[in-house]
């Protein structure tokens, strides 16, 4: 179906919703672009549904503006907003068949019967559901179910589809498989997708930009590589991924290269570390520190020949954790401080992992695995 | 111990379960019904009563164009008063089921049910009648120099009905809207529907049980009401129940009583027929049992 539609780019400046004294949204800004696949991430209750309500129209702002292609859409009601959204609990219509959930909104629009026909097969064709049109809600599953829900909220032809956690009540592998697809028709269809998850793999494999919300707070804004490896806050870095994160204290900072090499004084590992950063922290500065698990190296012997740029633990196994493609390590330093590791199986082991628990290792990470997140004060 | 047995056993016991409903179902609806099928085919006793003689005048006697003219203003007024009510209990229902305080409407609709039905409708009468309440606020007003005829007529009559009954409607228009996901409302708003046409084409369609009953137990009782056409009635406002009283008071022609009796009870039973097999049918199209659904949704 070489259906492709038109997106609209979204702005949302400065909107703040309150319920009483508690504020669901604070001062939200958001540049959302034309044809973006776009993610709302963020744990529950942070305000990702009050947020997409807002700008589906079944809520209204304190204060803020929405815009729609560069138009402010406030004033409008819901079914005047090019708009559509596939909700968390679909809300198909239970007593209209999947055929006449999706047609509704063209027997609405009083489309001539054999136009509409087409457009209703055209769009169950493109979500798979051809042989299940004459079905009642009641009898699909709950993958069947969210596609009517995608095939009915595209026939309107939105330019911006709504999408509140649309994979949250099915299992781990059917969600995989719906989310690759959802990736596919957004690739096919070309509309704007604004796409809410507290899932955070679900956010990075699929999104164009992501937005990380707290407490009815933007975090963060940016590609998911952005947010995954240089992210700006400590609750950025603990919710997106695993990672070890320590508050430290800034020793030194000298050129070096196009950057900076930073010397982080972190008393948790007892020790000064080596990191390399672009910008030139002033000395006694609080900031934190973070690094990924999967960048830590994990030997069982001393390694021989140690560079500069290399920090270097020594500690014991506390926790091995085999998953067959990784294995995970909580492994206690020398000060008591249990840090993460996680190293890949890509070649075959006879034995098994070589590293078991109670075992002494050696953890090490180069300095430009480190990253520096948060300046904690001015 | 196995499920067959099982299965037998909870059979025994559900109908120990229902024995004391079809006793009293037996004595206080099959024997009474059975009576006046019986004497709306005996002859009429000179002082009442009936004579055992088997015979077809009753109903002869029915097809009277003045009963005829009775019959169908009562359907007339039933069906009308029904409408308004329904009318008027949706909102209410609706206003119920999504507000905060939904024990406090419940208990406000209730409360009338404490006064005696007769004490009301003479607090109708206070209200309505030439030098009632509505009356003398007018005229105090200066809106109108002599009293309006606002009792002893027909729409009395309706107002009156409407206001006995519109709880009877309001509670299971009330318990259906309360499970209606509101959210379907929503969906619709986004997909294009206008305010009433989300109203009309999801929720209407969604909550015909609830409507079918209101309707059911507002239609009913309307339809063989005597006490408020008697109180609040004029001439124009005689109906079947006002029938069936005069036959057996005044005119003593308890066949005819009993075959009017009859007229009703087919009535109303037709209405509780066709509420049963509609929500049954209802029931079966949305809760139909999911036949093949692939293990994992369908994907292929
Ligand atoms: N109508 C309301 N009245 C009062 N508080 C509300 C209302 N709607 C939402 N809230 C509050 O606002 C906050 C944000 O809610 P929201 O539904 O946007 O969260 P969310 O990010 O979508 O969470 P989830 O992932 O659980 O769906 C929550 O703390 C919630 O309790
Ligand atoms: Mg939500």
């Amino acid at each position: 179906m070489g259906k492709r539609l038109k997106g609209f780019d979204v702005t949302v400046k400065d909107v703040s919703r309150a319920y009483g004294n508690f504020k669901a949204l604070d001062d939200v800004s958001i540049e959302i672009r034309k044809g973006e696949f776009f993610s709302l991430l963020g744990p529950s209750g942070c305000g990702k549904t009050t947020l997409l309500r807002i700008i589906a129209g079944f809520d209204s702002p304190d204060n803020g503006v929405v815009l729609l292609d560069g138009k402010d859409i406030l004033p409008l009601p819901p079914d005047k907003r090019q708009v559509n959204t596939v909700f968390q609990s679909y809300a198909l219509f239970p007593h209209l068949s999947v055929y006449e959930n999706v047609a509704f909104p063209l027997r609405l629009r009083k489309v001539p019967a054999g136009k509409l026909d087409a457009k209703v097969r055209d769009y169950l064709h493109l979500v798979q559901l051809d042989n299940h049109m004459d079905k009642k809600p009641s009898m699909l599953s709950g993958g069947q179910k969210q596609r009517v829900a995608i095939a009915r909220a595209l026939i309107n032809e939105p330019s911006v589809l709504l999408l509140d956690e649309p994979l949250s009540a099915l299992d781990a592998k059917l969600r995989q498989n719906l989310l690759v697809e959802l990736d596919h028709l957004h690739d096919q269809i070309g509309i704007t997708f604004i796409y809410v998850t507290h899932d955070q793999s679900e956010a990075l494999s699929v999104s164009d930009r992501i937005a990380v919300m707290n407490q009815g707070k933007v975090l963060q804004i940016g590609t998911p590589y952005e947010i995954y490896e240089s992210p700006a806050t400590d609750f950025v870095a603990r919710f997106i991924g695993e990672t070890n994160l320590f508050p430290a204290v800034v020793k030194q900072c000298d050129p070096y290269e196009d950057y900076y090499m930073t010397t982080l004084d972190i008393p948790a590992l007892g020790t000064e570390i080596k990191v390399t950063d672009y910008d030139n922290l002033a000395v006694g500065q609080h900031v934190s520190f973070t690094v990924r698990p999967e960048k830590l190296k994990i030997t069982g012997h001393q390694p021989t020949r140690v560079g500069k740029d290399i920090n270097l633990f020594r500690g014991i196994v506390e926790e091995p954790i085999y998953s067959g493609f990784q294995s995970k390590y909580y492994v206690s330093l020398e000060n008591g401080t249990v840090i993460k590791v996680i190293q890949q199986h890509a070649n075959y082991m006879d034995e098994g992992p070589d590293i078991d628990w109670k075992d002494q290792v050696f953890v090490s990470w180069s300095a430009e695995d480190g990253y520096i997140v948060e300046v904690v004060d001015s | 111990m196995n499920s067959h047995m099982q299965e037998k056993r909870g059979r025994r016991l559900g109908i120990t379960y229902s024995a004391p409903m079809g006793l009293w179902l037996t004595f206080f609806f099959l024997v009474p019904l059975c009576i006046i099928i019986l004497y709306s085919f005996l002859k009429k006793g000179l002082y009442g009563g009936v004579e055992w003689e088997f015979t077809l005048t009753a109903y002869r006697q029915m097809l009277n164009p003045n009963f005829m003219r009775v019959f169908l203003r009562t359907l007339w007024v039933a069906a009308l008063s029904t409408v308004i009510t329904i009318t008027l209990a949706l909102p209410c229902g609706y206003a119920m089921a999504r507000s905060r305080h939904q024990v406090m409407w419940l208990a406000l609709v209730i409360i009338p049910f404490w006064t005696n039905s007769l004490i009301r409708i003479y607090a109708w009468i206070a209200i309505l009648s030439s030098e009632g309440f509505v009356n003398e606020a007018l005229k105090a007003l200066g809106v109108i120099g002599e009293s309006l005829p606002l009792i002893y007529n027909q729409g009395a009559v309706i107002t009156v009905l409407i206001y006995m009954y519109i709880p009877f409607a309001i509670l299971p228009l009330f318990t259906t809207i309360d499970k209606f996901d509101f959210q379907l409302l929503e969906a619709a708003r986004d997909l294009g529907a206008s305010k009433p046409e989300s109203i009309f084409k999801v929720l209407i369609p969604n909550i015909r049980s609830g409507i079918i009953t209101a309707v059911i137990f507002t239609f009913i009782p309307i339809f063989g009401a005597y006490t408020v056409p008697l109180l609040v009635g004029g001439k124009d406002s005689y109906m079947i129940g006002n029938i069936i009283v005069d036959q057996v008071t005044k005119t003593r022609n308890w066949p005819l009583a009993s075959a009017f009796s009859l007229v009703i009870t087919v009535v109303s039973t037709i209405g509780v027929i066709w509420m049963m097999t509609s929500t049954a049918s209802e029931r079966a199209r949305l809760k139909a049992p999911a036949q093949v659904v692939d293990a994992n949704g369908g994907i292929s």
